[in-house]
């Protein structure tokens, strides 16, 4: 046990990838919970572990105990320590649990003076797509975020179930086609984090892997002004050609940009994330044009068919 | 070249000569050693001539001892093919870092999805299946399982399901969707191939001959105990495997639903799993699972079982918390269906019901301790030898109190958001099926094979074995509980982060020591059958037991009891010793009538499994034949009235007291001497 | 034989009218009730796959497009007359009355079946060539499998029925054939119930 704590400890040495260096209030308060509950566990497997090897040894058949007592098995206080010790524990756990299961629920919006941010996210075969709604960018590999203000992630997916993790940030949540999950998560300081999938899906699995660049609100102005620059807009086209199966390597044939920077676009079709989800929820379409009929952001919207 | 016009496609489907595996070096080499290996089988047996007596004792046979026997060999054949495949991609991931290593992306995920449908469907279920089936009927008094035929159905069915894996080993390609197989990647949409067909055709095999499994096993123990044997008299082995055999009959279906629906999605083109025409993978989550989390208590029950009885049997003393341990096993049976969601707790649900079903998932860890506990309490004042198998009992409760311990951490939703999918899981489930089940079975193995083939394992390689696997366990999962908390998710064939690399060559090293426990159990069980003589234990009772199977010869006769047992207390072999009425001479000995061998079960295994071959390849002749022949052959069968044999009661009288007279010429062994050759099968009933 | 007449299992029991048959119904009916349980399961389960797919039809055709509510009632009421008759027949063979009466009532049970089965079949060509395939929509996946799956075992009860009309034939009503009969006359009464519930839920639930 010893050993495995300082393992547990030691492992916290990867830099960004982990929460155990966490960067934002989810991951930290997770790591937190995590001692916690060891802690509070030690309370019945130090006993076991320390007595079986002491219990097994202390009676064994080769050494020298005069107390034999083959016909024992049963004593009301014992049992009545080995089952009450783990109900209590397991009750004061359990508040544990119900009190986090709220406070950490992907879906809680994290409380902050800052309006979040939303970005949608969809999983493609061996890369993430991130759309910034509100900017009208799009990348593909990088994830820029501002320190200090709640991001509200929307996620899909266009082929078979992901989940989308960035360990050092806090939870991970699926995407599924047809289907939208949110997840709430804020960065508190400047960083590169490793963000990636962790559902397998296919055979270039171990390359969905993406940049989380937490940077300041000016710096993450500068990225989105930049991001604008890059002229490579992104529509039907391009679509189809991102969430072609690869890996995003595999894009620089297509398109010329640095994959260690990450594949941009300065505009994005509109309501591309709605449209994915709705290729697979025909009623999901017609909800979600009511609703947008109802809103303001209805330019250049052309649905011919209904 | 096979085409698809023509004569060939209606003869061989989708079978071309691009299903053999020369797409690369790895795949052949494991090609060949199948198919040489089956050469050799048959080589051999041909070679010494014994078809029809392999046919004859052992194919055919409706014994329970011997189709358990069958199962463990199953169990470890499929045993040997994982562990090597385990060690592979542990040597893989050892060199993975910015590195492809020598495993392509698609080896590994069939690596994967091949390691853990066998250890699970084809390792796991078998041995424990083959464990209960061979000692319990001895344990609770009687001479057969209550529809033997049946039993035999289910092992031919087994049988079938793990030849239908080494066949995807030699032709075509498995699947790379992972052991539990999730669509919509495992849809015809993403992965038309073979396959996910393999996986679902090998996988509904195992379920349906385990749901039969648990029906025999269940009616067996309500009505096949012998006189006195009241529920509160049978050995915890027994229990335990009620408990299997209960859950067996309740959380199969799920699985036989799972894999059904989305056979008919790959075949039929319905919308179960699909992403679009309405389909829901989140329905196939919710079916597998419903499964998924009673097996792995299917799985570690009768080892619980086992662990009682091996820790209560080498520590020279009753059972301590009989009744706790009883209403432990229930209560973990009873709450494993409550738990299911705790898989999926990271697919968007309300927060409340994932704390709910959180809090269940823990529930479960109170009785799970309170056994570790009486475990102690039961070694506490007796006289402990250390055994091979108590050895690996004490193994058990160290490492299995660990992985409780990160079972109840995953249990808690905000740190499974973390854990989830990463190889912090991976190392639980193996820190629970490791030393917890397979420890569990391989105590069983040694601790009953005497009772099987009359001698007894070979001490020190059994210790060698043991070291090896402790060893190996530690070395090769304990670090991937770190890992995983460092974010490394699970079956992935490379990484980028070099803060891994230390820990995957740990655990690569530790897969080497689970190699080297591989080879010994092989050596063991060589060099003790070359040491039979030395180790026979013709006494029937090698151990000092305390339970009824011992009180019979070694190895057992084919109706178990010559006279049926009568028991009046718990550990009823003991109370016998005590009494000094352990070997008596009965007085009346009466005809025993014994099911006669049957061949239904083995056409009914190999029908469907060649049906099962012809619908993974679209050879529909054969598919619709195996179906088929698999209908008629029970239907033929219940035509047959002449089905059991009688043994004479003279015959039971003189093998009987032959032993008896044996027996009383053995030298009684002490405790002292239980591990060398002069323990010949007779303890010496005093000196506990 | 007061022992002998104790009820040995749920259902109808043999007691005295055959002791030694009676004595091994225990553990052989024992264990059919236990797999009925576990084949309950496979219906609860693919009655909860239905239910989770009852609005995923996908922009096609719905329970009230498709379903006769007429159709299914005569199906129900066929149903239901082949259990009475199975029963009639259970109570032909305990009572050791003449061999005819039993050809008889498993003869009407497997008539029966058969009508249902084809009732079913018409149903389900017709629904067909209305578009309503299995293929269209999640929701009419769920729905054929489910009610396609007691159709199969119907017809596996049929099968059953055959062979056991059969075996009376050339065995006589041995202890053999009267324990397999009494097997099959759970299995026929359990489909029942569990058409009950497809009637009620998928029928009258799909149609209100």
């Amino acid at each position: 046990m010893v050993a495995l704590s300082s393992l547990v400890l030691l492992a916290g040495c990867g830099s960004g990838i982990s929460f155990l260096d966490p960067h934002g209030p989810v991951a930290s308060t997770q790591r937190d919970l995590l001692f916690e509950v060891i802690a509070w566990m030690m309370i019945v497997v130090l006993p076991a572990i320390v007595l079986v090897p002491f219990v097994a040894w202390r009676f064994r058949r080769t050494g020298n105990n005069k107390s034999y007592h083959p016909n024992w098995q049963f004593s009301w206080p014992l049992e009545i320590i080995v089952w009450g010790v783990p109900v209590v524990l397991v009750c004061i756990l359990a508040t544990l649990i119900a009190g986090k299961a709220r406070s950490l629920d992907p879906y809680a919006a994290i409380p902050s003076d800052k309006p979040p941010l939303t970005v949608e996210v969809i999983g493609l075969d061996y890369k993430w797509l991130f759309v910034y709604p509100e900017q009208n960018i799009a990348s593909v590999g990088v994830l820029a975020l501002p320190v200090d203000r709640p991001v509200r992630f929307r996620l899909t997916s266009d082929t078979v179930m992901q989940s989308f993790m960035i360990p050092a940030l806090g939870s991970q949540i699926y995407a599924m086609a047809g289907m939208v999950t949110e997840l709430n998560l804020l960065a508190d300081r400047p960083a590169v984090l490793m963000g990636q999938n962790t559902q397998f899906n296919g055979l270039g699995f171990q390359n969905q892997k993406f940049d989380t660049l937490a940077m300041p609100q000016a710096d993450f102005d500068r990225w989105i002004a930049n991001a604008k620059q890059a002229e490579r807009p992104l529509d039907q086209d391009a679509y189809s050609i991102v969430s072609e199966k690869g890996k995003l390597a595999d894009l620089r044939s297509r398109f010329d940009f640095d994959p260690s920077k990450g594949l941009i676009f300065s505009s994005v079709e509109p309501a591309l994330f709605a449209t994915v989800v709705a290729r697979y929820r025909p009623e999901a379409a017609h909800r979600h044009e009511s609703d947008e009929a109802k809103g303001p952001a209805h330019k250049g919207h052309d649905h011919a068919n209904h | 070249m096979p085409t698809t016009e023509g004569w060939w496609p209606l003869l061989f489907g989708r079978l071309s000569y691009d299903a053999l595996p020369f797409y690369s070096a790895i795949a052949t080499a494991a090609a060949s050693v199948v198919v040489l290996g089956a050469i050799t089988v048959v080589a051999l047996i041909t070679y010494l001539g014994r078809w029809r007596w392999l046919w004859r004792e052992w194919l055919t046979s409706l014994d329970h001892k011997k189709i358990g026997i069958m199962y463990v060999v199953i169990a470890m054949v499929m045993l040997s093919r994982a562990v090597v495949e385990g060690s592979m991609m542990r040597a893989q991931q050892a060199i993975a870092l910015d590195n492809p290593g020598y495993l392509e992306p698609e080896h590994f995920a069939q690596l994967f999805s091949t390691h853990g449908s066998i250890m699970i469907f084809f390792m796991a279920m078998p041995f424990l299946t083959g464990i209960i089936n061979f000692a319990l009927p001895m344990q609770i008094g009687a001479r057969e399982v209550s529809f033997p035929l049946l039993n035999s159905i289910s092992l031919w069915l087994t049988a079938g399901g793990a030849g239908l894996m080494m066949v995807s080993l030699v032709i075509g390609k498995f699947s790379t969707g992972g052991w539990s197989g999730y669509p919509p990647y495992t849809d015809a949409a993403f992965n038309p191939g073979v396959g996910p067909d393999y996986w679902i055709f090998a996988v509904t095999l195992s379920s349906l001959a385990s749901t039969m499994t648990g029906i025999n096993i269940a009616v067996t123990i309500y009505k096949k105990r012998c006189g006195g044997m009241s529920p509160f008299r049978m050995p915890l082995f027994c229990w335990t495997s009620l408990c299997t055999s209960v859950l067996m009959i309740f959380a199969l279906p799920p699985l036989t639903v799972a894999t059904g629906l989305l056979a008919l999605d790959r075949y039929v083109g319905t919308h179960f799993f699909t992403n679009d025409g309405g389909g829901n993978m989140m329905n196939f989550a919710n079916l597998f699972w419903l499964f998924g989390h009673p097996e792995v208590y299917i799985l570690i029950l009768p080892a619980f079982g086992v662990y009682s009885q091996v820790i209560s049997n080498f520590s020279s003393k009753i059972l301590y918390g009989y009744d706790s341990l009883i209403i432990a096993t229930m209560c973990i049976a009873v709450l494993s269906f409550t738990v299911w969601v705790h898989h999926f707790f990271t697919m968007g649900q309300s927060a409340d019901l994932n704390a709910v079903f959180g809090i269940a998932t823990m529930t479960i860890g109170i009785p799970t301790g309170v056994k570790i506990f009486d475990w102690i309490l039961t070694m506490a004042w007796g006289r402990v030898r250390f055994t091979v198998p108590m050895i690996y009992s004490l193994a058990f409760m160290v490492l299995f109190t660990v992985g409780g311990l990160t079972g109840i951490l995953l249990a808690n939703p905000a740190i499974d958001f973390q854990v989830h999918n990463s190889v912090f899981l991976v190392a639980h489930f193996h820190n629970m099926l490791i030393p917890g089940l397979l420890y569990g079975m391989i105590a069983a193995y040694t601790y009953w094979f005497p009772k099987a083939f009359g001698f007894r394992l070979d001490e020190w390689w059994g210790r060698v074995a043991c070291g090896c696997w402790i060893t190996g366990f530690c070395l090769a999962f304990l670090p991937l509980y770190p890992l995983g908390l460092m974010g490394m998710p699970r079956r992935t064939q490379e990484f980028f982060e070099p803060a891994y690399l230390p820990y995957t060559i740990v655990a690569g090293v530790g897969a080497l020591f689970l190699l080297a426990a591989l080879a010994s159990l092989v050596t063991q069980l060589v060099v003790s059958i070359r040491r039979r003589e030395e180790l026979a234990v013709p006494g029937g009772d090698p151990w000092n037991g305390r339970t009824l199977e011992w009180a019979i010869p070694c190895p057992a006769p084919e109706y178990n009891f010559a006279v049926l047992p009568i028991v009046d207390s718990r550990d009823a072999f003991h109370a016998y010793k005590e009494k000094g009425t352990a070997y008596l001479d009965h007085r009346f000995y009466s005809d025993i009538e014994m099911p006669k061998n049957s061949m239904t079960g083995v056409v009914f295994g190999i029908a469907l499994a060649a049906a099962s071959f012809g619908f993974v390849w679209h050879i529909w002749w054969l598919a619709v034949l195996g179906v088929l022949v698999a209908i008629a052959a029970p239907v033929a069968r219940s035509f047959v009235l002449d089905t059991t044999r009688i043994i004479p009661a003279e015959e039971v009288r003189r093998d009987h007291e032959a032993w008896l007279a044996r027996l009383r010429k053995l030298p009684p062994a002490d405790r002292a001497v239980e591990t060398t050759p002069q323990n010949r099968g007779l303890a010496e009933a005093a000196a506990a | 034989m007061s022992t002998a007449a104790r009820n040995r299992h749920p259902g109808i029991n043999l007691g005295n009218t055959d002791p030694h048959t009676h004595a091994q119904a225990e553990e052989t009916l024992f264990g059919f009730w236990v797999f009925l349980m576990s084949d309950l399961v496979l219906f609860a389960l693919l009655f909860a796959t239905y239910a989770s797919m009852i609005g995923a039809t996908d922009g096609g055709p719905g329970p009230k497009d498709v379903f006769e509510l007429s159709s299914a009632a005569i199906e129900t009421g066929v149903l239901l007359l082949s259990s009475l008759t199975m029963g009639m027949a259970s109570i032909a063979m305990k009572y050791k009355e003449h061999p005819t009466r039993l050809y008889g009532w498993l003869g009407v049970t497997l008539l029966l079946g058969l009508v249902f089965l084809g009732l079913e079949a018409h149903d389900f060509v017709k629904m067909a060539s209305e578009g309503a395939t299995p293929q269209r929509s999640g929701w009419l996946s769920s729905f054929y499998a489910l009610v396609s799956t007691h159709g199969l075992h119907v017809l596996a009860g049929c099968i059953w029925l055959t062979i056991s009309i059969i075996q009376l034939a050339v065995f006589g009503l041995r202890s053999e054939v009267k324990l397999r009969i009494m097997r099959l006359s759970l299995f026929w009464h359990l489909l029942d119930v569990v058409w009950i519930f497809i009637f009620s839920v998928v029928y009258l639930g799909g149609l209100a």
